[in-house]
């Protein structure tokens, strides 16, 4: 039976890659491998799934280098040369084997205003958005986020300056700021425009190049530029 | 953990790096620039004596490297201008690819001049 060599991440922030043979099988994605070597040869092997297909957003990792979710990558399309590296994901602290601790990750959300604060009450009619509307297209491109954190491990602004908001969050701000039922736009624009908010970017734009949604949060980062700018020149901020 | 040059090689990475190491190169380019104008408040004979100096083989081939960064610098600046203040457009390798050529064209119509 053709085998795979496995490089695994363990220990936490120090540790080091211990090599394992995994048996090489049809159709087999990376977390498949992860869970063999947790179930069939190192039990006391730390990492995180839930849903196995591409839902939850719980077990992205750094493979052979790069930010992905590990149970949407097939094992064919990343080890041509029969060799795997599986580490945890980047610029978050690593708390065993491969699980990072994503506090700082969805602190930043809370930091860039990313919750909706609505005008209305139960009582009160549908708000009505046209799906066709520029704002609804703006959301439209960036909603579909379920916060994995590959783009925030893949940005090299968070490596460099990491009090940096991050993309994700930055493109939930974008979503909310053109959400037209919210009522704390302002509010969210002074949060964002700060030194480590959208004006940071280097568009290095790793994190449209890695998102596995196909989301560019180089857009909403753009958006937020030009939307700070807007609401400084009009004394808002 | 911390990425490296995996994580960073695609597309647009490469063009930041363009952009910067051409923006780093350049500045110090200025200086000598400044320089060399300077020359003239010496007198004409001094500038020519600079200008001369310019003519050779070696130099004309580093002035060729150096409009090649000005163009890498002015196409990839006027390619965050786009991304920055135009809507989105999913064309963005495309635009890479447009800057860089359009460098490529401007270093080697400079050289074919010098020729």
């Amino acid at each position: 039976m053709a085998m795979l060599k496995v490089a695994v991440w363990r220990g936490a922030e120090k540790g080091g890659f211990q090599t394992y043979e995994v048996p090489r099988l049809a159709s087999q994605t990376v977390l498949d491998v992860v869970t063999h070597i947790q179930r069939a040869i190192d039990p006391s092997l730390a990492y995180r799934f839930a849903c196995r297909v591409g839902v939850c957003g719980s077990c992205a990792m750094n493979v052979n280098g790069r930010a992905r979710w590990t149970c949407r990558t097939h094992v064919e399309k990343v080890a041509a040369d029969g060799q795997l590296e599986i580490a945890p994901l980047s610029n978050l602290p690593v708390i065993k084997d491969l699980v990072t601790n994503m506090e700082q990750f969805f602190d930043k959300w809370a930091k860039a205003r990313g919750r909706f604060t609505g005008a209305r009450t139960r009582d009160d009619d549908f708000a009505r958005v046209m799906p066709d509307s520029p704002q609804r297209r703006h959301v439209d491109a960036g909603i579909e986020c379920i916060g994995c954190g590959v783009c925030y491990s893949a940005c090299d602004v968070v490596q460099w300056k990491p009090d940096y908001l991050g993309p994700a969050a930055l493109n939930r701000a974008w979503t909310l700021h053109n959400d037209v039922r919210d009522t704390r736009r302002v509010e969210r624009l002074v949060a964002v425009a700060g030194d480590a908010g959208c004006h940071a970017c280097h568009t290095h734009m790793s994190c449209s190049e890695r998102c596995p949604k196909q989301i560019a949060p180089t857009i909403g980062i753009a958006g937020l530029k030009r939307a700070a700018a807007a609401a400084a020149l009009d004394g808002e901020l | 953990m911390k990425n490296d040059y995996r994580a960073r090689n695609h597309p647009a990475w490469w063009a930041f790096a363009v952009h910067r190491a051409s923006g780093i190169l350049l500045a110090f380019f200025l200086p000598l620039h400044f320089w060399a104008l300077a020359q003239a408040l010496q007198g004409a004979e001094s500038l020519d004596g600079f200008l001369r100096w310019t003519e050779q083989p070696l130099v004309k081939f580093a002035e060729c490297g150096l409009v090649l960064l000005l163009g890498a610098h002015l196409c990839g600046g006027l390619r965050l201008l786009l991304i920055e203040f135009l809507p989105w457009h999913d064309h963005q390798k495309s635009l890479l690819a447009i800057a860089g050529g359009a460098s490529v064209v401007i270093g080697l119509a400079f050289a074919l001049n010098v020729v």
